[in-house]
């Protein structure tokens, strides 16, 4: 019998967002939670808790990484740092 | 960027890149014997909290008894990560064929000892362990963050409990100049074997698992160690510790002994392990009550 394996994501405190913290073995949902509790949020660290099946995830692939992101590279535009700003202009 | 150019360019490597064999064996090996020390390390603690002097004492140990199975939580999910399953390295406890500290094998015969523990052998931990913040390995290096962040209360408390013996009466600073004479040499001996004799540490270090030699290490903890001894009017039981430009010189630890621990023979190694697979054969119940019941409702959704 293997206990399904759960990522678990704490947020710290009101107005952030929740931040994957590890992972954790637990039969279900429930028992995730609770367990999650206990081996991540010992000293407050958390205001709310999700766990997510790690077997739920689809990820980015290591290898491809390049090709998926590279077409980001060349729209500099995206940033406003490409605009030049004249002289004396504020706020902007 | 390739394996090699991530290690040189001090960046961290996470549990899907590409990386050699011998650098997830090695972070297998070495986070699984630290995972399995945080979980055998409750039991000579776990010894005194029916008969801590006060229930603030009880209290405090529960927690930090707690927070070693925290700690042994984080690095197996840190170990998982390498694609390992967490109970084929309990099996591999079980059975002898991975280890743990051999601090873990000295038995805790009087109260002090847990003073000793917290203050010695988490010291000496957080000596090794603030360094593997730093560790090239994402998942390793985040985890001992968070043990780090505990361990500091740990060490307290542990010094504390020898602060209060020794401001007590002439027989409980005995005790407390006891236990340290006797964890002393094994506390030492937590940094491994010395840099000449050492087999994993040049590859570990090229690898950034691994930031500072094992005599480095140790130096650093006498150093720190000593004066804070001072303070509670405890001898270090060392004749040959002398101060010099602004470090401590002092003797090598017997590591005839600590090969010797290694190898099964110290005071409680079978006691501690046959105690965990009691531990875990008893739990079978409770890990199967809640599969069952975790299939039962599944099916009732379905």
């Amino acid at each position: 019998m293997i206990e399904p394996l759960w990522e678990v994501f704490v947020r710290s405190r009101r107005g952030l967002s929740h931040t994957h913290v590890g992972s954790l073995h637990a039969p279900d949902a429930t028992m995730a939670l609770r367990n999650a509790r206990d081996v991540y949020t010992r000293r407050q660290e958390g205001v709310s808790i999700w766990v997510v099946r790690a077997a739920d995830i689809t990820a980015s692939s290591p290898d491809e990484k390049d090709e998926f992101f590279d077409p980001a590279g060349d729209k500099v535009y995206r940033h406003p740092t490409f605009y030049e700003v004249p002289e004396g202009v504020e706020h902007l | 960027m390739d394996f090699q150019a991530t290690i040189d360019a001090d960046g961290r490597i996470e549990p899907r890149d590409a990386m050699p064999d011998g650098y997830r064996k090695t972070l297998i090996r070495q986070i699984a014997q630290h995972a399995h020390s945080e979980i055998i390390g409750m039991q000579p603690e776990g010894n005194w909290i029916s008969r801590a002097p006060s229930l603030r004492r009880k209290a405090i140990l529960m927690a930090k008894v707690q927070d070693e199975a925290g700690h042994g939580l984080y690095l197996y999910a840190a170990a998982e990560t390498l694609g390992v399953d967490r109970a084929d390295l309990l099996d591999m406890l079980h059975s002898g064929r991975q280890k743990y500290s051999s601090i873990f094998n000295y038995p805790t015969l009087t109260w002090a000892d847990i003073g000793a523990i917290g203050w010695l052998v988490d010291g000496a931990a957080i000596v090794n362990q603030v360094p593997l913040c730093r560790c090239s390995y994402g998942p390793y290096a985040r985890a001992m963050v968070r043990v780090c962040k505990e361990e500091s209360f740990h060490q307290r408390q542990g010094f504390e409990i020898l602060y209060t013996l020794c401001n007590g009466t002439p027989g409980q600073k005995a005790m407390a100049q006891d236990a340290l004479n006797r964890w002393w040499w094994p506390s030492l001996m937590m940094f491994g074997p010395p840099d000449t004799a050492s087999t994993h540490s040049e590859q570990s270090m090229a690898w950034g698992i691994k930031r500072h030699s094992n005599d480095e290490l140790r130096q650093r903890f006498v150093d720190m160690t000593v004066p804070q001894a001072d303070v509670l009017g405890l001898r270090v039981p060392d004749d040959g510790l002398v101060h010099q430009d602004g470090r401590y010189r002092f003797t090598e630890p017997d590591y005839t002994e600590l090969y010797d621990v290694v190898k099964g023979n110290g005071p409680c190694n079978q006691q501690r392990l046959s105690h965990r697979v009691k531990a875990h054969e008893d739990g079978a119940w409770v890990r199967e009550a809640a599969a069952a019941y975790a299939a039962k409702k599944e099916a009732r959704a379905a």
